[in-house]
């Protein structure tokens, strides 16, 4: 992955990897995401308009966007212009690719340790004379 | 959060005591979860489990420590953490065991949490997986398009 310029001075607070992840985990951001790539950039007031939500809700969305470092804001005359930081959205890329590799991964391994917990537990309970063997349930 | 989390739930035929004593006796967690397991299932309770990788004969270590004990109802601990450093939000995974009765059965539900945080690939360092579930998959193949057109 080639990189741009070590960390300037423009950037106070590197966002962190949670905060990047939850600026693309939510499908609304990522819309907004995909439709300022799609322009190479845009204002809250065009994307209102092709977004089923107000422009308050696009403010929103955007400020969490930029708190990501995943957009960038630039002052035109009255309007702010968004466009996209594509050397952040790599890495959210990575970060998402990351957790969601592990978490395929951890849910799997959770379906195999639950099915051994019950096979455990119901012969624990099937082998106490206090009870009648379990039936099956639906 | 939630996209930050797995969760994963079983019917289970015996009481919620005996499912209980299954995931917090160090004997039995041997049995379902690790090769080997020391825990002291109380609240602040520290462990650890020993997983042996069959393919290199090697053996790893995680420790856990214990969040919550609340018998029978809910288990929690958080594992997966740096050596030398205290669990917490942001350098280790949240496991939460709930258990609810269902007629004499017990839904058994289990939630991971805190991937987005890990800064290494979990898989790194616990073994024993297999891909599955392609989840985000279309998200980030969105995703690396959207990089590849911008770069």
């Amino acid at each position: 992955m080639s990189q741009g310029s070590p960390e300037a001075g423009d950037r106070d607070l590197p966002p962190r990897e949670d905060e990047l992840w939850e600026a693309v985990a939510d499908p609304s951001r990522r819309k907004v995401l995909d439709l300022i790539l799609a322009r190479g950039q845009a204002t809250p007031t065009t994307l209102a308009a092709e977004l089923p939500v107000t422009r308050q809700a696009v403010a929103k969305h955007l400020a969490v966007l930029a708190r990501a470092g995943l957009v960038e804001a630039r002052r035109d005359g009255r309007e702010v212009r968004y466009t996209v930081r594509a050397e952040r959205l790599d890495e959210a890329a990575q970060v998402m690719a990351r957790a969601a590799q592990a978490m395929a991964e951890a849910a799997a391994r959770w379906d195999r340790r639950l099915h051994a917990i019950k096979r455990l537990a119901e012969q624990q309970a099937s082998t106490t004379p206090a009870q009648p063997p379990p039936g099956q349930q639906g | 959060m939630t996209a930050n989390a797995i969760e994963k739930d079983i019917l289970i035929s015996a009481p919620a005591e005996t499912v209980y004593r299954v995931i917090t006796e160090p004997a039995q967690i041997a049995r379902w979860f690790a090769d080997a397991a020391d825990l002291d299932p109380v609240p602040g309770g520290q462990g650890s489990l020993a997983f042996e990788d069959r393919a290199t004969s090697q053996r790893m270590t995680v420790k856990l420590t214990v969040q919550a004990a609340e018998p029978p109802h809910r288990f929690a601990f958080r594992w997966d953490y740096p050596d030398g450093e205290q669990p917490r939000e942001g350098n280790s995974l949240l496991v939460e065991f709930t258990l609810t009765a269902e007629g004499d059965s017990t839904r058994l539900r289990v939630t991971e949490s805190g991937f987005a945080a890990l800064n290494k690939p979990h898989e790194e360092r616990v073994g024993y997986y297999e891909a599955h579930g392609k989840g985000w998959d279309a998200h980030l193949a969105s995703l690396q398009d959207y990089v590849a057109g911008q770069s």
